[in-house]
């Protein structure tokens, strides 16, 4: 870092504009408040008096020459990144960003399957083509890994024309691939490398976590800030490295993005990437000791398997990121869902997502010992309460390679008809099918329904897992292609 | 010159209540909070964390003896006792009065209150020396967690469920605390107050949460003037006596033990609740 990290451009121009009392003859509308004293009482005089539009002492997020200049490039200091873009539409549009800006209608982009929907949507939105390539799977844990990066060499030589390869860095669990190699042989066949650090903003702040992308050589990630960043939701950053045209992939962010950007998101983002440059290591470790002794005393309860680094196997898990509590609930014969379902219904206590054979528990700097003793004393409780003989996974349930008929763009344009699901099998699917959280699809739109597709849906809705994304909220039918326009 | 100094403390957003102090005798903040000690005339010394009354010298007997006495009457036998909290010494003076008690766990999670205790609280932490006594600083939730099978009695004083106490106000803990007593165990608890809002809500929650994971879970009250309002609850769960059925009011007459407050009708009383009370244990939150 070479900037003085301690400036906070965005805040200091809205420190400065209340001080001024400037008369509001603009957007928005409740005019700092005064115009919506329900909104104001219940988010706060200090909240609305910085929800503010653009203008000239603030910058302008669509083409910024001032404040919003000098954050970006603080965040692209604080990161070690070429460039940086602040970024007011979740992590979402940092995704779609990357994806839009490296592939045109037609190109192929080389990617894992368990990848969030959004960067789905964003093959919709540019018509690029997927080519999967297997993600590993740990079938004790029920748990999708990192790539193989024999699979990833074999996939760039079959496919030498792809545009650009998606990693995902860590996945949600915590899993990395060998990012530093796939970039070597990516771009030693010119394809950017593109990775999604929805959950990995804390990897560019602390030396014991696993490698963060743009520091690896990446050429483009996606960081939400948000996360393990601590700034508001809907806040997230575009980083660039030093090959990718800044002004290009400006030029793709400014095709969706709003040009009424919130000065709380921004503001949010400055004053967190300061606290991250000046306080991320300490952070980081203090959150690091939090989830190991998490880790111990859960896997003391016994039946109950908490794991991290053990996995470590310098191929599909390259390597794990150790601020990630996840814990593999199969051992006590219930599944994730049933475990998140009893800790918030019955112990008060909201994690984040539970899956068929895990929970995630997100540990923050936010979080208190007290409340680590409660999410491991209610832990205890459900085990004591509940606990049933091991449950196995299913055959089925396991990773199922895609069959891509037709890219996501046109199986989204297609004419379609519902189906039952059980009559779906041996069609292509016209809409995305996934449990929420993670959000990971489990059929995608253009690809092949198969039978243990349609098994793993009925699996999934009978041990009560949220299903979302069909048209039919109860997943009993489902679009297929009928006719490919 | 004569030293205006008040102690006040919020009793509800509207009301306060005030004790001339005649000396601030400790203040220190410890990593879980802020632990006061302060001399008074009408109330002699009084401790407060985190700007909340925990004890006076002149009404604690009342407090003390409700949350030991009762439990200890209808136990046929208790000699393993837990103690969470507790750190002015307060509930384990009175446990010690008791012969057939064999060893008390004491587990409270801030070290800063017992020393501050020890030093200006003689009156209540008078028998952190007594052999019987074992003081652990931990975590009440932590604690319980690893126990199975082992306690007569568990005894929960804990402060407020706002801050440090909040995990002992929890379904998790009361489980826990469950599995911890041996099959006839009892748990008695600091129950809070149904009289003002705050309060009231914390303690319909702690009685909804007990009810859960005990098959006998009643409530009983005492007069304690220097908490908000100055009427107290205190709960009695347990695997299988019932606090006035089981009551062996001619064993517990022959210790002979001498209280200022506690005496057998009363505890048969204290289990006699206002309607409104009634209602509000009655209710879902």
């Amino acid at each position: 870092m070479k900037m003085d990290q301690r400036r906070m451009p965005i805040y200091q121009a809205l420190e400065n504009l209340k001080t001024k009392r400037i008369v509001p003859f603009d957007v928005p509308g409740h005019k700092r408040g005064k115009g919506n004293p329900d909104l104001t009482n219940f988010l706060g005089e200090k909240c609305l008096a910085v929800d503010v539009n653009s203008m000239k002492p603030l910058d302008n997020l669509c083409h910024p020459t001032s404040v919003i200049k000098e954050a970006e490039e603080l965040i692209a200091d604080a990161f070690g990144a070429a460039s940086a873009f602040l970024m007011v539409g979740g992590t979402t549009s940092s995704v779609q960003t990357m994806i839009l800006a490296s592939c045109k209608p037609g190109d192929k982009i080389i990617l894992p399957r368990n990848v969030h929907r959004s960067v789905i949507n964003a093959l919709v939105l540019g018509g690029a083509t997927p080519i999967y390539v297997n993600p590993q799977y740990n079938e004790e844990l029920g748990l999708a890994l990192g790539m193989n990066v024999d699979d990833i060499k074999k996939t760039i030589d079959a496919h030498s024309d792809a545009k650009a390869i998606f990693v995902n860095n860590p996945t949600y669990y915590g899993i990395c691939s060998n990012l530093k190699e796939i970039i070597n042989y990516a771009h030693s066949k010119n394809i950017l490398v593109l990775a999604d650090e929805a959950h990995g903003t804390h990897l560019y702040f602390h030396n014991a976590l696993p490698g963060a992308a743009i520091k690896l050589g990446a050429d483009m990630a996606a960081v939400s800030m948000h996360k393990s960043g601590g700034s508001l939701t809907q806040s997230s950053v575009l980083l660039l490295g030093k090959q990718v045209e800044q002004s290009y992939v400006r030029q793709i962010i400014n095709l969706t993005q709003t040009t009424s950007g919130s000065y709380l998101l921004l503001s949010s983002l400055d004053i967190s990437r300061k606290n991250l440059a000046l306080n991320g290591s300490n952070i980081f470790s203090k959150v690091i000791n939090m989830t190991e002794y998490a880790r111990q005393e859960i896997n003391n309860i016994g039946g109950y398997y908490a794991f991290s680094k053990e996995l470590i196997n310098s191929d599909s898990v390259y390597d794990f990121d150790q601020t990630k509590l996840i814990v593999n609930t199969l051992g006590i014969g219930l599944t994730g869902h049933e475990v998140y379902d009893y800790m918030r219904d019955e112990y008060d206590i909201q994690i984040e997502f539970g899956d068929l054979g895990n929970i995630l528990a997100y540990i923050s700097v936010g979080d208190r010992h007290l409340d680590l003793e409660r999410l491991v004393g209610a832990l205890a409780e459900i085990k004591r309460r509940h606990q049933k003989s091991r449950i196995f996974m299913p055959p089925f349930a396991g990773y199922m390679n895609p069959e891509v008929i037709l890219s996501p763009q046109k199986a989204f344009y297609s004419k379609k008809e519902s189906v039952k699901l059980e009559e779906s099998i041996g069609k292509v699917s016209g809409e995305y099918l996934m449990c929420y959280p993670p959000g990971i699809p489990i059929i995608s739109p253009g690809e092949l329904i198969s039978k243990d597709i349609v098994e793993t849906i009925k699996y999934e809705k009978s041990i009560g897992a949220q299903i979302t994304g069909t048209q039919d909220m109860n997943v009993n039918y489902i679009n297929i292609i009928k006719e490919v326009l | 010159m004569s030293l205006h100094l008040w102690y006040t403390e919020e009793h509800s957003k509207n009301v306060r209540f005030s004790i001339k102090v005649s000396e601030h005798l400790f203040s220190g903040v410890s990593e879980f909070q802020k632990i006061d000690v302060f001399d008074s005339i009408e109330f002699g010394r009084f401790l407060t964390i985190d700007g909340l009354m925990m004890l006076t010298e002149k009404d604690e007997f009342i407090y003390h003896e409700t949350i030991v006495h009762t439990p200890m009457a209808v136990h046929p036998d208790p000699k393993n006792i837990l103690v969470i909290g507790a750190g002015d010494g307060g509930v384990i003076r009175e446990l010690t009065r008791y012969d057939i008690v064999e060893n008390i766990d004491l587990v409270e999670i801030d070290e800063m209150v017992i020393e501050a205790s020890k030093k200006y609280l003689p009156q209540t932490a008078c028998k952190f020396d007594d052999q019987r006594v074992n003081v652990y600083i931990q975590d009440g939730l932590k604690y319980v967690r690893t126990k199975n099978n082992e306690y007569d009695l568990i005894i929960v004083d804990s402060t407020d469920p706002i801050g440090p106490g909040e995990g002992l106000f929890t379904r998790e803990f009361y489980g826990n605390c469950f599995k911890a007593l041996k099959d006839d165990g009892i748990m008695v608890n600091q129950h809070e107050s149904p009289f003002y809002n705050d309060t009231k809500l914390a303690m319909q929650r702690a009685h909804k949460r007990i009810k859960e994971s005990f098959p006998i879970a009643k409530v009983y009250q005492a007069h304690i003037p220097t908490y908000p309002s100055g009427y107290w609850l205190f709960g009695f769960a347990s695997k299988n006596y019932d606090p006035i059925e089981d009551i062996n009011k001619s064993k517990w007459s022959k210790l002979g033990l001498t209280t200022k407050y506690y005496n057998l009708d009363l505890h048969i009383g204290s289990f006699a609740l206002p309607n409104y009370v009634k209602e509000l244990l009655n209710q879902n939150e």
